[in-house]
C-alpha cells in the first residue's frame, strides 16, 4: 500500500456528517454563470494571516494573483505539486481559457481558500466560516463553484 | 469539500466538488462529485498539462446538467502514484568542519533563490525565513545527535512548523535542478527523505524527539505519516 492509498483507507474511516434535506441548485448555463474556485489547499497570500493548525477561517483570494502561498499543515500530500503549477490544485487560469472561449461565463474577482484540516465537528465551518465565504462570493454574483482538495 | 459543498449550495450556489476520497463523497454525499482518483495534492490531475487539467473541469461542467442529486461519478482516467525517483543533483561537499546536512543546505541556497525568483513566490517562512534554513538543520543534527529537543532552539517551538519549512525550501530548490520532466507525484518527498542529508536527519531527530516521550502532536507531523 502506497502513501496515497494509506492515506485514501484512513480518510474512509473518519467520521462524516449527513444533511438532511440538502439543497440542489439549478445553476444558470455554463456559458452565462460567474464560476469561482473554493480549495481546501490553505492558499493564500504573503499579505493575508497565515493559517494555523486546525484553523477554521478562510481567505479570500483575488483573481489576479499568483503569489500563493501553501499554508496548510498536513505532510501527508504531494506539497510540491502546487510550486510545479498553481493550476493542479487551483485551476484559476484554466478557468481565465474557458471564460476567453465563452465555455463559462465569467470567472469570480475572488476565490476561497479553507484549510483542509479541521476540527472533526466541523461546528465553526458548517454554522460561521463557510455560510460566510459563501455569501461573500454571492455578493459576487457566483453562480457555480468548483471544489478542489489536497 | 463535500461539507463545504453542501453549505454553498444551501446558499444558493451550485457546486461541483473534486473528490479524492472517494468513501468520504459517497458519505457525506454532496450534490454533484467527480471522483478523481489521483494523486493527493493533484486535484486537477497533471502538472503543466493544460490539456489535461482542462478535460477534468469538462467532465466536472458536465454534471452542471443534471437535475437532480447527489450525483457521484469517477473521472475515467487514474493517475496511480509512482515511485519513479528524480534525477536531482546535490551540491557538493563545501565546508567540511560543517555537518553534511548543513553544508547541503547552504549549498541550495542558489538554487532556491532561482526558484523563487522564477515563480514570484516561496511557501517557506511559516517558522524559518530562508535564511534561517541551514541554522534549522543545525537544529535537527544537535537533536539527532542526542541534545534536549525541548532546548536545542526550534524556531518558535514548532518542530512541524520548522520541518515544513526545510522540505520545502529543498522541493523548492531541487525544482531549478530536477533533469527532465516535472518529478512525479511524491518524488520529490522521496527524494527530499531518501536521498538527502537533511532528509535523513529530519527522520532521525523525529525519532529522538519520539523515544523521548514527547506527546504525538510535537513530533508526529515533521514528516509524513507513512515515514
Amino acid at each position: 500500500m502506497n502513501a496515497d492509498q494509506a492515506m485514501r483507507a484512513h480518510s474512509a474511516t473518519l467520521p462524516a456528517p449527513t444533511f438532511e434535506n440538502p439543497a440542489f441548485v439549478t445553476p444558470p448555463p455554463l456559458a452565462a454563470a460567474t464560476v469561482a474556485i473554493v480549495t481546501s489547499a490553505a492558499l493564500h497570500t504573503a499579505d493575508d494571516t497565515a493559517f494555523t493548525g486546525g484553523d477554521t477561517s478562510f481567505r479570500l483570494i483575488d483573481r489576479d494573483r499568483r503569489d500563493l502561498i501553501l499554508g496548510h499543515w498536513s505532510p501527508n500530500f504531494d506539497r510540491a505539486a502546487v510550486a510545479m503549477d498553481l493550476n493542479v490544485v487551483y485551476p484559476i487560469d484554466r478557468l481565465l481559457e474557458l471564460a476567453a472561449q465563452g465555455v463559462i461565463g465569467a470567472v469570480a474577482p475572488r476565490h476561497v481558500s479553507f484549510a483542509g484540516n479541521q476540527p472533526d465537528d466541523l461546528a465553526s465551518i458548517r454554522l460561521d466560516s463557510g455560510p460566510a465565504a459563501a455569501a461573500a462570493l454571492r455578493a459576487d454574483g457566483v453562480d457555480v463553484v468548483l471544489l478542489t482538495p489536497v | 469539500m463535500s461539507v463545504l459543498a453542501h453549505i454553498f449550495e444551501a446558499a444558493g450556489i451550485a457546486t461541483i466538488v473534486l473528490s479524492s476520497i472517494r468513501e468520504m463523497a459517497v458519505k457525506v454525499a454532496p450534490p454533484r462529485a467527480l471522483h478523481c482518483e489521483f494523486p493527493l495534492g493533484r486535484p486537477l490531475g497533471h502538472p503543466g498539462d493544460a490539456a489535461f487539467q482542462t478535460d477534468v473541469l469538462a467532465h466536472a461542467f458536465a454534471l452542471l446538467d443534471e437535475t437532480s442529486g447527489p450525483v457521484l461519478v469517477d473521472y475515467p482516467i487514474v493517475i496511480e502514484t509512482s515511485s519513479e525517483q528524480v534525477s536531482c543533483t546535490l551540491p557538493p561537499r563545501y565546508d567540511p568542519n560543517l555537518p553534511p546536512a548543513v553544508d547541503e543546505a547552504r549549498g541550495l541556497r542558489r538554487a532556491y533563490d532561482r526558484s523563487v525568483e522564477r515563480r514570484g513566490v516561496t511557501s517557506v517562512g511559516r517558522a524559518v525565513h530562508p535564511d534561517g534554513i541551514a541554522d534549522a538543520v543545525a537544529v535537527l543534527v544537535a537533536i539527532a545527535d542526542g541534545a534536549d529537543w525541548t532546548t536545542a532552539g526550534i524556531p518558535g517551538g514548532n518542530a512541524t512548523a520548522m520541518c515544513h519549512d526545510i522540505r520545502t525550501y529543498y522541493e523548492e530548490a531541487a525544482l531549478e535542478l530536477v533533469d527532465g520532466p516535472l518529478p512525479g507525484p511524491r518524488a520529490l518527498e522521496e527524494w527530499f527523505f531518501e536521498q538527502t542529508h537533511t532528509g535523513k536527519i529530519v527522520l532521525a531527530a523525529r525519532q529522538k524527539i519520539r523515544d523521548s516521550g514527547a506527546k504525538a502532536p510535537i513530533w508526529f507531523y515533521m514528516t509524513p505519516a507513512s515515514r
